[in-house]
């Protein structure tokens, strides 16, 4: 079937000229219970999956949003490239993976999912198709609406297309376990693809050639090598209430104590980064865990469960007179994902 | 703020009246906060009066956009030049946006760390300017631009709020108004802090010039790099033109008479640093390198670079007048681009150079000329309308790491709809509601609320349009 773009936004469009329409674009549902319910009634829009063009030679791959990251996955592979998005699910969406800004495991070497996109195609509230950054990997013409796009939870505009920057997958990918200190592993390695700490032992991933794979472990004194340490972090998707920390690295240590009094809770930090993975089968964990974070001027996204009630974001959204006024720019009645994001 | 901070003698409103693009505007007063209370209050009494205002570091920029349109107060960060505190635990330093770019990779590297990009011109421009623009430079190739950088800015928003935007935790609740705010050249506020990521300085380092003895052996070399999954730290090409005009000034060792020749750098660990060198030698010589040299010991790497880094000093003593322009095409399109390029050269008679950043199809045609012939200017125009519709056509875009200032302003329809356009300028809108913060920048006329009540002051002499 011959879907562009633009005859894909044509439906959405209409919907979004109704002035009643209240709409929330809708992947594979893997991180739809992520940060606030939207409110009842919503009009779901699925875009269609293709990979719409892939050079690799310019290393760069356009997308329709419905598209799953497993199938991205799969067609960057036959050329030995890859975007490390990096879902706990795979068959989530890269409308979804963008919409939510949930980045990978690998971000300590890899980088946000932010700084992957180069060009998205959306419709926003407005009900108009725009186009923001470029399809090329490096574009400063114009405002950065790619990166106001990526974590918006689709309040700004339904992703309708993104232009992805590409990398070589590595030739080597290693995983490592050890006991020591992954503060001092850290600061004796150059560059760590992850570091994931649980609180009693810590998964160490290098990538790159054979040869710097050597050397990075041996500046970690790493010796040891283990299974797929970001298992940890999959495996918790049995448990119904799981959230996101996001504190300054360096209070990573001091929250994880916090988080430590609590036996109901299992947690995964990403050393280096600042972000910590909590899940727990008990329904109050999250309340805790988000009072462990905000102890350490931290804050926790809720990824799915909690008690009823319980904020997505917990304290509102950063600088909310402004990123209000955002909204209003893209989304004046506020017709996209209403309820998903406090504003 | 304080005493003589303020200024408006003709001397200084002259000196600020312009960046180093070649537009110059007008200045009604120059001032030099030491915090960001005073910028605050410097924006705040513009805005009670009505009257514009620009940020400005250094003034490295070349595409106006610090250049002042409209009698604007032209708010100077130099004197904000502290570096506030460097944390090598979190890999990140805070700085005042007058902090030299280079200044603070000084103070960073011997406890082992840099930031990376590093435009040309970082003796002397400012970490805010490169927040302003979203600046690049050779070493982004492998670690990305100015915004890859920056985790979180302290600025002064055009409401006259002080804000801070984004966060040193790696998340922050709701709209990466960092993300926007970076590369949004004054339009947005004025930044007042920064705090960016360092990188770890890499072991080991190997620097190779490859010469060729032809343009299109020297692109398909760097499509063969890319495609073989080598990414190296930067590489640069230059044409035969410039690379003669560096030789004869600093006599670099490069090959007067090469075509074209690349210089790449890889670093990293040793082995992996190793096997990319064979690998870059191998993959020079499959697609025609005449010769691949790896620089032998550090004074003969630095040699190499200083090279690349003079070109514009270079070609001070071949024309008086020069202007460089910068836009970006798909890696794979380089060759067709260039050819392209040459021929728009030959046609309008001048006398163009590229050096430029190849691995990520960054052109930065150069047209050399003396300003004084009868009629060049037109040529000079000509010509840059020319290569930037070129550039689009092939599938790029008009600014890789310049930004859009005056400069390229009304060229911004070739790229973006007026359904874009539209939406960007509901975006700044949002940021700047009386349409005070650098003015009549990035947009075309036309895309913003309340711009008819604005003075229309106008175009200033030179503007290219």
């Amino acid at each position: 079937m011959d879907l562009t773009f633009e005859r894909i936004a044509v439906p959405i469009i209409e919907t979004l000229r109704g002035d009643d329409a209240r709409v929330v674009a809708h992947g594979s549902g893997t991180h739809a219970a992520t940060a606030n319910p939207v409110e009842f009634g919503c009009e779901e829009i699925r875009v269609p999956s293709g990979i719409v063009r892939h050079d690799p030679a310019d290393m760069t791959v356009t997308v329709l949003a419905g598209t799953t990251c497993r199938e991205l996955a799969d067609v960057l592979g036959e050329h030995g490239q890859e975007v490390p998005l990096d879902p706990a699910d795979d068959r989530a969406t890269i409308g979804g993976v963008l919409a939510c800004g949930l980045s990978g495991t690998r971000r300590l070497r890899l980088g946000p999912v932010r700084d992957a996109v180069l060009e998205v195609r959306v419709v926003d509230g407005n009900a108009t198709l725009i186009k923001g950054g470029g399809p090329v990997v490096k574009n400063v013409t114009g405002y950065d609406i790619p990166r106001l796009m990526v974590g918006s939870f689709g309040t700004l505009g339904v992703i309708v297309q993104a232009t992805l920057r590409c990398r070589p997958k590595a030739p080597s990918q290693r995983w490592y376990r050890t006991e020591r200190d992954p503060f001092a592993v850290r600061q004796a390695m150059f560059k760590p693809t992850s570091i994931l700490w649980n609180g009693h032992e810590t998964s160490v991933l290098i990538e790159g050639f054979e040869q710097d794979c050597d050397d990075e472990a041996a500046r970690g004194n790493l010796t040891e090598a283990a299974g797929n340490g970001s298992a940890w972090i999959f495996d918790a998707r049995s448990r119904s209430h799981r959230g996101r920390i996001s504190v300054r690295p360096t209070d990573v240590r001091a929250t994880m104590s916090r988080l430590a009094m609590d036996s109901s809770v299992h947690c995964v930090a990403e050393v280096g980064v600042g972000t910590i993975h909590v899940s727990s089968d008990d329904v109050e964990a999250l309340v805790r865990a988000r009072a462990a974070a905000v102890a350490e001027s931290g804050w926790l996204l809720r990824e799915s469960g909690g008690p009823l009630g319980f904020d997505g974001f917990g304290d509102g959204v950063a600088n909310s007179g402004l990123a209000g006024r955002v909204k209003s720019a893209f989304d004046p009645h506020g017709k996209l994902a209403p309820g998903r994001m406090p504003l | 703020m304080g005493q003589g901070r303020a200024r408006n003698e003709p001397l200084e409103l002259a000196l600020y009246s312009r960046d180093a693009g070649v537009q110059s505007g007008a200045a009604s007063a120059v001032c030099f906060p030491r915090s960001a209370d005073d910028v605050a209050s410097a924006v705040r009494a513009a805005t009670r009066h009505g009257i514009p205002y620009v940020a400005r570091g250094s003034g490295t920029g070349l595409a106006g956009g610090a250049t002042p349109l409209d009698d604007a107060l032209v708010i100077v960060t130099t004197q904000m030049n502290r570096v506030i505190a460097i944390d090598t635990h979190d890999q990140l330093a805070m700085v005042e946006p007058g902090v030299l770019n280079l200044d603070l990779s000084r103070h960073t590297r011997p406890l082992g760390f840099h930031y990376a990009p590093d435009p040309s011109s970082q003796q002397a421009c400012t970490i805010g300017g490169n927040v302003g623009t979203n600046a690049g430079g050779p070493h982004c190739l492998a670690s990305g631009v100015t915004s890859a950088h920056v985790l979180e800015i302290e600025v002064v928003l055009p409401t006259g709020e002080i804000a801070r935007l984004g966060s040193l935790a790696p998340d922050t609740p709701g709209y990466d108004l960092r993300g926007a705010f970076v590369g949004s050249e004054g339009t947005m506020g004025i930044c007042t802090q920064v705090a960016v990521r360092l990188m770890p300085n890499p072991p080991e380092v190997r620097t190779l010039l490859l010469d060729f003895m032809s343009v299109e052996a020297a692109g398909a070399t760097v499509s063969g790099l890319i495609a073989a999954g080598i990414v190296p730290a930067a590489l640069e090409m230059m044409d035969a033109e410039i690379t003669r005009a560096v030789e004869d000034f600093v006599g670099a060792g490069y090959p007067r008479d090469a075509a074209a020749v690349l210089l790449c750098e890889i670093d990293g660990l040793a082995g992996g640093v190793a096997y990319q060198v064979d690998a870059v030698r191998r993959i020079g010589y499959e697609h025609g390198a005449r010769n691949v040299r790896v620089a032998a010991n550090e004074a003969e790497r630095q040699l190499l670079w200083k090279g690349r880094k003079s070109a514009f000093g270079a070609i001070a003593r071949i024309a008086p007048d020069y202007y460089l322009h910068d836009a970006v095409v798909p890696r794979t399109k380089l060759v067709g681009v260039l050819e392209s390029i040459y021929a728009i050269a030959r046609e309008q008679q001048l006398t163009m150079m590229n050096v430029f950043h190849a691995g990520d199809g960054n052109l930065h045609p150069l047209i050399v000329f003396d300003g004084r012939e009868p009629g060049v200017w037109d040529r000079v125009h000509a010509a840059g309308s020319q290569i930037l519709r070129t550039c689009i056509d092939a599938g790029g875009v008009l600014s890789g790491e310049h930004g859009v200032g005056m400069e390229k302003r009304d060229l911004m329809p070739l790229q973006f709809s007026n359904d874009d356009l539209a939406a960007q300028g509901r975006l700044i809108d949002a940021f700047d509601p009386d349409g005070l913060a650098n003015p009549r920048k990035v947009l075309p006329s036309g895309w913003r609320c309340g711009e008819l009540n604005q003075r229309s002051a106008p175009v200033p002499e030179g503007t290219w349009i």
